[in-house]
C-alpha cells in the first residue's frame, strides 16, 4: 500500500489521462502500473511524473508499462533515431541479419504491428524486414 | 359501541405509531447506499438488505455488511459483494527477457545490462536525456525489476 501512496499522484494521471485498461499491482516490493495511452503525450506526461516522483529512477520499485495504442488507420511511420540510419532486420530481434536501411526523416509503410518491439515495415524501395518499434513514430 | 368506537381509534393511533416509527425500505436503502463505498449496490426489500458489486478485499466486504447492519430498520443482510480477484503480474522468462533487454541497449553503448531471474540491473553511465528513453524501452519488457545503478552525466 506504501507504494501505491508514493506513485499515487502517477495512477491518478493514470485514471484521468484515459489509460486503458489500466492495471496497478503491487507485488514483491514492486509497484507494476500498465496500461495502454491514447497517445505518445499521455504516455511521456506520465513518464516525467515518474521522474518527479523518484529522480532518475533510481528506486527500483516501479515498473510503468505503458504503451501508446496503435491505430489500425495508420498506415506510415517516420524514422526517429538521433540521426543514424534504422537498420531493418530479416527478423525481430538484433540477432537477425539487416536486409535494409531506413533514412533518418524517412517515412515508410507500416506493415504489421503485432509484435510490440519490432514492426514489420516496408521501405520506399520495396525492402520489407523488421524495425525496432521506438525508432519508429505512426504517422496520423 | 362508544368503547369499541375508542378501541379503534386506538388500534389505529397504535398502528400509526408502528409504521410511523418504521423505516421504509426506500429510507432505508438510501441511507445504507450513502454509507457503503463506490462499487456497492444496495437493494431493501421489507427490511432485508442485499448487497452487491465488486470490492478490493475482504475486509471491505465484511465492512460493507456491518455498516448495513448497524442501519435501523435493517432486519438481515445478504452479502453477496464479490472480492476482486487480482491477476498476478507477469514476469518475462530470462532467455526472453536477456534477448529483449540487448536489444534495448543496443543503442546505448555505455550502459551495461545484466539479467537475474527477471532483475534487469544497470551499470555504467547514461546522459539524463537517454536515460528516460532506456527506462521507457526496458520498462516495456515485463521484468521484476530495473535496478538503475546508472552515473547519470
Amino acid at each position: 500500500m506504501a507504494l501505491e501512496d508514493k506513485y499515487k499522484q502517477l495512477t491518478d494521471a493514470a485514471t484521468g489521462a484515459g489509460i486503458a485498461d489500466l492495471e496497478v499491482r503491487e507485488q514483491d516490493g514492486v509497484l507494476y502500473v500498465d496500461g495502454t495511452a491514447p497517445d505518445g503525450a499521455v504516455k511521456d506526461q506520465l513518464w516525467d511524473i515518474y521522474n518527479q516522483i523518484d529522480p532518475n529512477f533510481t528506486s527500483g520499485d516501479l515498473v510503468l508499462n505503458v504503451n501508446v495504442a496503435a491505430d489500425a488507420a495508420v498506415t506510415h511511420a517516420k524514422v526517429i533515431t538521433e540521426s543514424s540510419n534504422l537498420n531493418i532486420r530479416k527478423g525481430p530481434g538484433t540477432d537477425q541479419p539487416i536486409v535494409g536501411k531506413a533514412a533518418h526523416g524517412e517515412v515508410i509503410t507500416l506493415v504489421n504491428r503485432s509484435n510490440d518491439l519490432w514492426w514489420l515495415v516496408r521501405t520506399n524501395d520495396g525492402e520489407e524486414g523488421y524495425c525496432y518499434a521506438q525508432y519508429l513514430e505512426p504517422q496520423a | 359501541m362508544k368503547t369499541n368506537n375508542s378501541f379503534m381509534i386506538a388500534a389505529v393511533a397504535v398502528c400509526l405509531f408502528f409504521s410511523g416509527c418504521k423505516p421504509k425500505d426506500a429510507d432505508i436503502q438510501a441511507a445504507v447506499q450513502a454509507k457503503e463505498t463506490s462499487g456497492i449496490t444496495v437493494a431493501v426489500t421489507k427490511g432485508e438488505v442485499t448487497l452487491t458489486g465488486e470490492v478490493a478485499d475482504d475486509a471491505a466486504k465484511a465492512k460493507a455488511e456491518e455498516i448495513a447492519k448497524a442501519e435501523k430498520g435493517v432486519k438481515s443482510v445478504l452479502n453477496n459483494i464479490m472480492v476482486k480477484t487480482v491477476a498476478p503480474v507477469v514476469i518475462a522468462e530470462d532467455p526472453v527477457l536477456q534477448k529483449n533487454v540487448a536489444d534495448a541497449v543496443k543503442d546505448f553503448p555505455t550502459v551495461k545490462a545484466d539479467v537475474k531471474e527477471g532483475v534487469v540491473t544497470l551499470t555504467g553511465e547514461i546522459q539524463k536525456t537517454s536515460l528516460i528513453k532506456l527506462m521507457q524501452r526496458l520498462s516495456v519488457l515485463k521484468p521484476k525489476k530495473i535496478d538503475n545503478k546508472l552515473t547519470v552525466k
